[in-house]
């Protein structure tokens, strides 16, 4: 049964914008892409808007919906009352291309500033062997889409441009947490997480956890334990009093 | 209709193209948190007054707040000279291991210092620090008050099995000691679900079967993962129950009510 969706979508770009209306036939089942693709065919074949593999897992089509961080892909139009006007805008954290287009690029260039995989030396056989129970927690951060709803949504950036040079973000403290989580890496990170990353500026209100598409608990399992990490390494006065007599802490 | 131009760009206090009540929550947690932590302000203080008895006489049915009286034991020392009201032990541990709590810090962060009051909801303020410079990155001491509050769970439990012996009467059971009991569970789910006791346990390791000692510590880190997802219910409930039983006990103390129990005689 097809119904008339009322869409408010931005158009525009950083210099100028509006808000356009559009009402759009939907059939049941279609999500909030599928929408603003009918009026890419019907009313505004020049509305910009990045997508790919429609199914939640390439991150493309982040959006504010209704003022809520999400991926247009899975959201779908049934979570709206008939009638109800949807507005959908682009992320507000990066700097804007056109319409519902960003340039995202800020994250690639912090990316760069981790320090990859640094495992240690290979065992008698060439080989590396790790246990399950040791690489499950990095597993849960591999599943991170890089969507960058977390970073769009953590007001340390979101609200305060001026921290960008600053702070990582959560999708960087998550790969942080991974790497330094991981059993064969030798890498160390943490200097980088509390002075370059910034894990000091996060004030942990989950707001990274509850956008995240693929339900990464984001503050619980890696935010929160890399500040654990740092706590260890400069915020404790007994470890800091065992470097200082033996030399190590 | 149009809107300003560039809406989606517009930055300040409390912007936002949400449309749900997101205003509700934080509202409800700076109510609950404001009545709760003000009603527990006003009671370590208040040993005077209609509701000042707050140990039932000739039994041990002591409110939780005050537990342990160690308090009152350096005040008989220093009779005369100055007075501690014995609830300021509540001060030394179970006061700043919530106030540096990871959940508390998300309730207040956002209900109190609206920094944000809700996600995707413009914050207070022109510039932000967070917890990177004083005085918020003293919560980074939370790992020490956990310590001294992880003591207290043995002496909460130690006052509700004792609530349960009246002295020359015996043993026996009221509905003071059973709230007496529910409130140490309670405290003690909540202690054990904490962030930094789970990273203490074992979540600090990069290596979980590296050895027999490295192995017990990931079965206990197991554990407390999954107390730590409840982490908040564990937070609030335990609030509650503090605050309740702490009016339970005292209306029972002054003589308001009687606390129906197998003695029968208060």
């Amino acid at each position: 049964m097809s119904e008339t969706a009322k869409m408010r979508v931005f158009r525009g770009d950083a210099e100028s914008g509006d808000w356009q209306d559009y009402e759009v036939e939907t059939e049941e089942g279609q999500v909030v892409l599928d929408v603003i693709h009918t009026i890419q065919a019907t009313e505004a074949p020049d509305l910009a808007v990045r997508w790919n593999c429609k199914a939640g897992k390439c991150g493309s089509c982040s959006a504010e919906i209704n003022g809520e961080p999400r991926l247009m892909c899975m959201t779908r139009m049934n979570l709206y009352e008939p009638g109800e006007q949807i507005t959908v805008a682009p992320m507000k954290t990066w700097p804007l291309i056109r319409d519902l287009v960003t340039d995202v690029s800020f994250n690639y260039e912090v990316a760069k500033t981790i320090p990859t995989f640094k495992p240690r030396a290979p065992e008698a056989d060439g080989t590396y062997r790790m246990m399950q129970e040791d690489i499950e927690r990095g597993q849960e951060f591999r599943k991170c889409i890089e969507c960058f709803l977390c970073q769009n949504v953590c007001h340390v950036i979101r609200d305060h441009p001026e921290n960008k040079p600053d702070f990582a973000g959560p999708r960087f403290f998550v790969r942080l947490a991974e790497l330094e989580m991981h059993p064969l890496d030798t890498e160390d990170r943490l200097e980088l997480a509390r002075q370059d990353a910034g894990v000091g500026y996060c004030n942990i209100t989950k707001c990274c956890t509850e956008v995240c598409p693929e339900e990464i608990h984001i503050t619980d399992n890696a935010i929160i334990p890399l500040k654990e990490r740092v706590a260890d390494r400069y915020f404790d006065p007994i470890r800091w009093l065992g470097s200082k007599l033996f030399g190590r802490g | 209709m149009a809107q300003a131009v560039a809406a989606p760009l517009r930055r300040g206090f409390l912007t936002t193209l949400r449309q749900d009540r997101w205003w509700v929550e934080p509202a409800l947690v700076f109510v609950s948190l404001s009545l709760f932590f003000g009603w527990l302000t006003v009671s370590i203080i208040m040993d005077f007054g209609p509701m000042g008895h707050y140990e039932v006489e000739g039994t041990h049915l002591l409110t939780p707040v005050f537990e342990p009286t160690w308090l009152s034991m350096i005040n008989a020392d220093w009779e005369g000279a100055w007075y501690l009201s014995p609830g300021f032990i509540v001060l030394i541990g179970p006061v700043p291991f919530r106030a540096t709590c990871y959940y508390y810090r998300r309730a207040y962060y956002r209900s109190y210092f609206l920094s944000p009051p809700a996600c995707a909801v413009g914050d207070v303020g022109p510039t932000y620090k967070g917890e990177s410079t004083f005085p918020l990155i003293m919560q980074n001491l939370h790992r020490y008050v956990m310590y001294v509050a992880v003591v207290f769970v043995p002496l909460l439990w130690i006052g509700a099995i004792r609530s349960m012996y009246v002295p020359g009467e015996g043993w026996g059971f009221g509905i003071g000691s059973a709230l007496l009991l529910v409130n140490a569970f309670l405290l003690m789910m909540y202690t054990f679900s904490c962030h930094s006791l789970r990273h203490f346990v074992g979540g600090g390791l990069n290596c979980f079967s590296c050895s027999a000692f490295t192995r017990a510590r990931k079965r206990v880190w197991d554990y407390v993962s999954i107390w730590n997802e409840n982490h908040r219910f564990w937070a609030w409930s335990s609030l509650l129950v503090i605050v309740t039983v702490d009016v339970y006990i005292r209306l029972v103390a002054n003589g308001h009510i009687t606390d129906p129990n197998t003695w029968s005689h208060f």
